[in-house]
């Protein structure tokens, strides 16, 4: 099926998606909202740039975009996957509970924020070059992965990464990490274990973006958890 | 325990010749004030910590209990009141910061009580409610601004979701987590029972719930707990938390020790973990952002549900509310700065905000002067307390009230203040096992149906007094309200003539 989005409002573009199921390819998307929001039962396939809140309350639809996307991708999923094969505006993933979503290029400020984990679901964020500022913010659980590549030694960071941050990991891959980390998060190198819980998240960055795996380890990675799931514990008196 | 300078705040007297040691008062306090001592055989009291529950005054089979005021005194002072230094004694003990709940107790005033309703005499005849009909259901939603019909009749403009309540009222949020799942029930019963509606908070719907959907407002704030496509098609409505009258620009977080069980669930996060929902959606910066979250819910809903934006009522709230209008919403929801909490900073509650009075006259004013007053509706709350603050809210704007306080009170609270201790003897705001049962919703829920049919009935009865027939009729109908004892300003804030003028 597909559908030529060419002069069509977010709402009538959507309204056609909604009615459909299976396999979708939008072409000439450019800029619609709201595209796929609670989707479930399909896969998207988007040429063009897809406009704000791409996926938002994703509830088990697949969406790949042949380019860029804008801001709150993925807000609030549930389920399913994001592939973006290109860059991403801020707040991508804000929320989300559950699925994937992996981006080829960059991410704009607040990546994950308030990313959660429940039960079986543990959502995954992979980032293929830098992000901006406050990556993980509020983190609550969850996987996020910034791999930097194609920026050999720049720093993968922006500013305040993870601040706030109470569950969930943080895999940068860098040698050594000159971002400034709040005092609440704790930082260190990832072993093998680590390594092994972000090894099929890798495998799939690879086939999803044509890379390989030697050249993601080339570096190493380091982690970023909470050191506490209460950081914010302020002490208050009963008045 | 550590040396104080803190004297109680109540006595508990107990009258020996009543007491018969039954132990009830011991079994019922969950903050353990009372204890039988044994060896002595007496009932002894630690009245250090007593709130003032009166759950065991309530439930002592002899009436052998009364709590006072503490009778001890500082040296008279009008600038630094006993409570003052009692803060600060708090504060200088323990180098925390005030912790408090429920809404503002501070003595500023209420326009409610100094506006006064209309009746008809000779002219324009009054109305028997009890003989001829008259209509308090109301629609919430944007209306259209003409009506188009075909030939035949048939209706050609496209109507917008509305949501329908049979009398101006609602429950307002409270989440499961400040409050319990019996609590919850209950009003979700009520609310069905009623053809109202009550609101989840944003602690997420737990799944015993669903049931009640078409009740429900559903909740999303910045932590979006428990949010995903099931549960926002689940409500009647969908809100968006912005502000919470009793603590404007604070968040909520609920810690992670009461994040257990059935919370843990139902607001889809670990136990243990903190409920971290901050007072700004950090995706949110304008109008714009607010906008995209507005019709990303309606999109997620395929337009089907009136979308709500809740804000705290604090200054320039005519400009907000006039920016919330042009997002796309189709309600907002104004509270007032006297609205309750499960808890808030003290310095927050008692001192930041404004009351809802002026804040929805201003608001309503200023929707009317730009010509959209029809594209949103306007639901107050914080401190609605009877049906006459009801009316009065209808005669100044608003389309319908929230009400939280009251219905907690109609439930059993007798406004303690100690929400957030989360040792409510009357099984409220609490998660403790043995405490959620005293509520039990086969109880609670009637007598929140019986409120609001009272105040149904009073509603009804103060409309056919004004010559009235119907919500619709009163709405903005700002003659019908005089002040008493305001001043000019305040006068033309509330948009109303001096009594005896």
């Amino acid at each position: 099926m597909k559908i030529d989005c060419s002069g069509k409002n977010y709402d009538i573009l959507n309204q056609e998606i909604a009615g459909l199921e299976g396999d979708i390819a939008l072409i000439n998307c450019c800029g619609q909202r709201f595209i796929g929001a609670g989707a479930s039962g399909k896969r998207l396939t988007i040429s063009g740039v897809p406009g704000n809140a791409l996926g938002a309350y994703l509830d088990g639809a697949e969406i790949s975009v042949l380019g860029n996307a804008q801001d709150a991708t993925g807000d609030t999923m549930n389920a399913g996957r994001i592939v973006i094969n290109g860059s991403c505006g801020d707040a991508v993933g804000y929320a989300m509970r559950g699925g994937e979503i992996y981006v080829r290029g960059n991410v704009g400020y607040r990546a994950g924020i308030h990313m959660k984990s429940y039960e079986d679901k543990v959502p995954v964020l992979v980032i293929g070059g830098r992000c901006g500022s406050f990556l993980g913010e509020y983190q609550a659980g969850g996987l996020i992965i910034a791999l930097g590549l194609g920026y050999g030694d720049r720093e993968v960071l922006d500013n305040f990464c993870a601040t706030g941050m109470h569950g969930g990991k943080i895999f940068i891959r860098a040698n050594t990490l000159h971002a400034r980390i709040s005092p609440q998060i704790s930082v260190r190198d990832a072993g093998a274990r680590d390594l092994a819980l972000i090894a099929p998240h890798i495998r799939e960055f690879c086939t999803l973006f044509g890379k390989t795996e030697p050249e993601i380890y080339e570096k190493s990675f380091k982690v970023l958890s909470p050191n506490s799931s209460n950081p914010y514990h302020q002490l208050y008196v009963q008045n | 325990m550590a040396f104080t300078l803190l004297f109680p705040d109540f006595d508990i007297l107990r009258d020996p010749n009543r007491c018969i040691k039954c132990r009830v008062c011991e079994r019922q306090c969950a903050n353990e004030v009372h204890q039988y001592d044994e060896e002595h055989d007496i009932m002894l009291a630690d009245e250090n910590k007593c709130v003032d529950c009166q759950r065991c005054v309530t439930l002592c089979p002899t009436k052998a209990l009364r709590i006072c005021e503490n009778e001890q005194v500082f040296r008279k002072n009008a600038n630094w009141r006993a409570q003052t230094i009692k803060e600060i004694y708090r504060q200088a003990e323990s180098g925390g910061v005030l912790l408090s709940s429920m809404g503002n107790p501070e003595p500023f005033p209420v326009y409610w009580d100094k506006t006064l309703i209309n009746a008809s005499q000779v002219t324009n005849p009054s109305i028997d409610p009890l003989r001829e009909p008259m209509e308090t259901k109301v629609f919430l939603g944007k209306k259209p601004e003409m009506i188009e019909r075909s030939a035949d009749g048939t209706l050609k403009t496209e109507l917008t979701p509305q949501l329908e309540l049979k009398v101006p009222l609602m429950f307002s949020a409270m989440s499961f987590g400040s409050i319990s799942y019996n609590a919850h029930k209950s009003l979700a019963m009520a609310a069905t029972e009623l053809g109202i509606c009550y609101n989840t908070g944003e602690g997420g719907l737990h799944e015993d719930f669903y049931q009640y959907g078409k009740n429900t407002i559903v909740q999303v704030a910045s932590g979006r707990f428990g949010v995903h496509k099931g549960y926002l098609e689940a409500g009647a409505a969908i809100e968006i938390k912005m502000g919470q009258g009793a603590k404007p620009g604070i968040g909520g977080h609920l810690p992670g020790t009461k994040i257990v069980g059935e919370v843990s669930r139902t607001r889809m996060i670990p136990e243990g973990s903190d409920a971290i929902s901050p007072a700004p959606h950090h995706d949110i910066y304008s109008i714009e952002d607010l906008r995209q979250l507005v019709y990303s819910l309606k999109e997620a809903t395929r337009y089907a549900k009136p979308i709500i934006v809740k804000v705290a009522a604090v200054h320039n709230i005519a400009a907000i509310a006039s920016g919330i209008a042009r997002s796309g919403a189709d309600i907002i929801a104004i509270d007032g700065f006297r609205g309750g909490t499960g808890a808030a900073p003290t310095r927050i509650r008692d001192n930041v905000g404004i009351p809802i009075e002026l804040a929805l006259a201003s608001v309503d004013a200023r929707l009317r002067e730009e010509g959209i007053r029809n594209s949103v509706s306007l639901v107050v709350g914080g401190s609605i307390r009877s049906s006459a603050d009801v009316v009065k809210a209808i005669a100044l704007g608003a389309d319908a009230c929230y009400i939280a306080t009251a219905a907690l009170l109609a439930m059993g609270c007798h406004l303690c203040r100690s929400c957030q201790a989360g040792k409510c003897n009357w099984g409220i705001a609490t998660q403790q096992p043995d405490l959620v049962k005293r509520v039990n919703p086969d109880i609670a829920a009637p007598r929140l149906v019986n409120l609001i049919t009272a105040w149904g009935h009073e509603i009804k009865e103060l409309l056919g007094g004004m010559g009235i027939n119907s919500i619709e009729a009163l709405r903005g109908n700002r003659l019908m309200l005089r002040g008493i004892g305001l001043n000019e300003k305040e006068l033309s804030i509330l948009g109303i003539a001096h009594a005896g003028e």
